[in-house]
């Protein structure tokens, strides 16, 4: 395959996010502006310009028609996906990291990370259907985890809201009253941080990808460990195939680290695993820098990965990718 | 063909003819369909080499490709303005994005199945392996094809050592002593059951003296004389130090102590540009 390479960031990916049909693409940088991009030719559509820091992640409505960001200048940003107008800024007193929708479009959750002595947050807002009613007023606050929440989901119909971050540990949240319903098992856990999460299609599993090099798929009611990937670099982005039994996993080594060592030792690639066996099918190198970011457009027939080198590129999986016998 | 002696160039007006001008002797090409079942027949004719008519009849099947489906919103979405740093300026954006020029492949790690074959299969790899760089081997550090002797990047190393650092494929195979493990099944399998023997003597022991040589003969002569008999792992033939010429005599030494046996009893006594050469083990040195 020839991937299309996708140049439109300064600075290091963060995240990637196809909408729902899967013909648009998503991407957040630290640079200061999300893009989108058409995610068959990889033609820039807009950007959405008004952050004034690191854009950590991004979600987009279900009609594609909304987008939220979150980003290092403290706010999380809504923004009409057609025009890149800002509609609405959420305001917080520390970075905003994660931010997720959830089924139905009206409410979101965002987490916050710890800074000025700030304990890191959880918070659900909800997101009105007509602007005039939007407030900046937090439906519930989860606290009380330490160490920075990287991801925070849904939960299966809304339920719950999966939090996972630096203390390598996986929580389940009730999303009415904010009550800790699990925690994932220390011994069978991760045993450094928790960089990434990606649910599968049905919501019923989840992937998390860690520092300490390998991926584990957790069932997302019991949070039981099922299965887990082990590879020979941190993992920073994991995502679930939604037609395949396959699973991507994206790393390398640190940044600062980069340039010390040659690109192969990088482990720059990103790697698949077969879901249920837990054996390698392959790698996709070339970045020149760790995998930040990755995301299976949603027909499975193309995934994209963002790096630590500013690109973002697009794969189109060659025919010979859905015969892979194992 | 004549086809070759074609330029490119005219191939247009020729319409890629054999070049024998006779094209327009044959039948029109006929296609037939497709039918309802996807299926056409495509019938040409052209020349074979003996220059007579021969008929191809093609059958293929027109599969029409299911779209992929796209919903309305998405078509809707592709007629959206740019917006942003977009809709400044097309050529800006345009460069944006770039197809890759390199050819990305998924790449496959090595079958489950190969892991296991590959230390039963060094052994006949080694020797195979060992034709083609035979003459090239470090005796310092035991390197295949990499350097000679002389230009041992680790030489120092080893002097000092005495032990060279670990080289890695089949070099580390053929010497169970310079590597920090050896699996067990190479151990059994390798050539050498005296592992733990440094290279130089291993190297003597199946060693064997050419005297006798012509000038004339140099080592990839005696490698295509004594190949024949097995695994070569080194030749050398002396020079003189001052006029660079052969002083009459070099050293073969085999991986296989048989084979060795067996090219002194062939070869001792052959006859070989001219001269008898005297074929013997060597004796090893003194010093060593």
């Amino acid at each position: 395959m020839r991937p299309i390479l996708m140049k439109g960031h300064e600075r290091p990916l963060t995240f990637l996010k196809y909408n729902r049909d899967g013909d648009l693409l998503f991407s957040c940088a630290k640079d200061h502006t999300p893009t989108v991009w058409y995610a068959d030719n990889g033609d820039r559509l807009g950007t959405y310009r008004g952050h004034n820091g690191a854009v950590w992640s991004c979600d987009v409505s279900r009609h594609s028609t909304r987008l939220i960001t979150g980003s290092a200048d403290q706010t999380a940003k809504l923004w009409d996906v057609k025009t890149g107008k800002e509609l609405f800024t959420f305001r917080f007193d520390a970075p905003a990291r994660s931010v997720d929708l959830a089924i139905g479009d009206h409410l979101a959750v965002i987490t916050t990370d710890s800074f000025m002595g700030n304990m890191p947050t959880a918070q659900v807002k909800r997101i009105a259907e007509d602007l005039q009613d939007q407030t900046e007023e937090s439906a519930l606050v989860i606290s009380g985890i330490t160490g920075r929440i990287n991801r925070a989901v849904w939960g299966p119909g809304n339920r719950t809201i999966i939090t996972a971050g630096e203390d390598a540990t996986i929580r389940i949240w009730d999303s009415e009253t904010g009550k800790l319903l699990k925690e994932s098992d220390k011994e069978v856990g991760h045993q450094k941080a928790i960089s990434s999460l990606s649910k599968s299609l049905d919501w019923s599993h989840f992937l998390t990808g860690s520092l300490d090099k390998s991926a584990k798929l957790w069932d997302a009611r019991t949070l039981t460990l099922i299965k887990t990937y082990v590879t020979e670099r941190p993992v920073n982005a994991v995502d679930i195939s939604p037609t395949l039994d396959h699973v991507v996993i994206g790393g390398g080594q640190d940044a600062m680290n980069v340039t010390m060592t040659d690109r192969r030792a990088g482990k720059f690639e990103a790697k698949f695993f077969h879901k249920i066996l837990e054996e390698e099918i392959g790698g996709v190198k070339g970045h020149f820098g760790p995998i930040n970011a990755l995301a299976f457009n949603p027909d499975g027939r193309s995934f994209s990965s963002g790096g630590e080198d500013g690109y973002v590129r697009l794969h189109h999986f060659d025919p010979e990718y859905f015969n892979i016998k194992m | 063909m004549a086809a070759a002696k074609i330029r490119w160039s005219e191939l247009d007006e020729d319409d890629g003819g054999d070049g024998d001008g006779l094209d327009f002797l044959l039948p029109p090409p006929v296609v037939v369909g497709p039918d309802e079942n996807g299926l056409k027949k495509t019938t040409h004719y052209r020349f074979d080499d003996d220059g007579s008519k021969v008929k191809v009849a093609t059958t293929t099947r027109v599969v029409k490709l299911a779209r992929t489906r796209l919903s309305k919103s998405a078509v809707e979405r592709r007629s959206w303005a740019k917006f942003g740093d977009a809709a400044a300026g097309d050529d800006a954006s345009a460069r944006l994005t770039v197809v890759s020029t390199e050819d990305i492949f998924l790449e496959r790690p090595r079958a489950p199945g190969s892991k296991a074959d590959e230390p039963s299969a060094s052994s006949d790899e080694l020797a195979t392996a060992n034709r083609g760089t035979a003459l090239m081997v470090c005796r310092s550090c035991g390197k295949k094809g990499d350097h000679w002797t002389a230009k041992c990047p680790y030489k120092e190393l080893v002097d000092t050592l005495d032990r060279p650092p670990t080289s890695d494929g089949p070099a580390a195979l053929n010497d169970p002593a310079k590597v920090s493990y050896v699996h067990p099944r190479r151990r059994t399998d390798a050539v050498y059951h005296d592992g733990g023997h440094d290279m130089r003597r291993r190297n003597d022991e199946n060693s064997v003296r050419v005297t006798n040589l012509s000038e004339d003969t140099r080592e990839p002569d005696l490698l295509e004389l004594f190949r024949s008999f097995g695994p070569v792992s080194r030749v050398y033939v002396a020079l003189d130090q001052r006029t660079g010429s052969s002083r009459g005599f070099g050293f073969v030494n085999f991986v296989q102590r048989e084979d060795a046996e067996n090219a002194i009893s062939k070869l001792n006594g052959y006859g070989y540009d001219n001269l008898i050469l005297h074929v013997e083990w060597a004796t090893p040195r003194p010093s060593n």
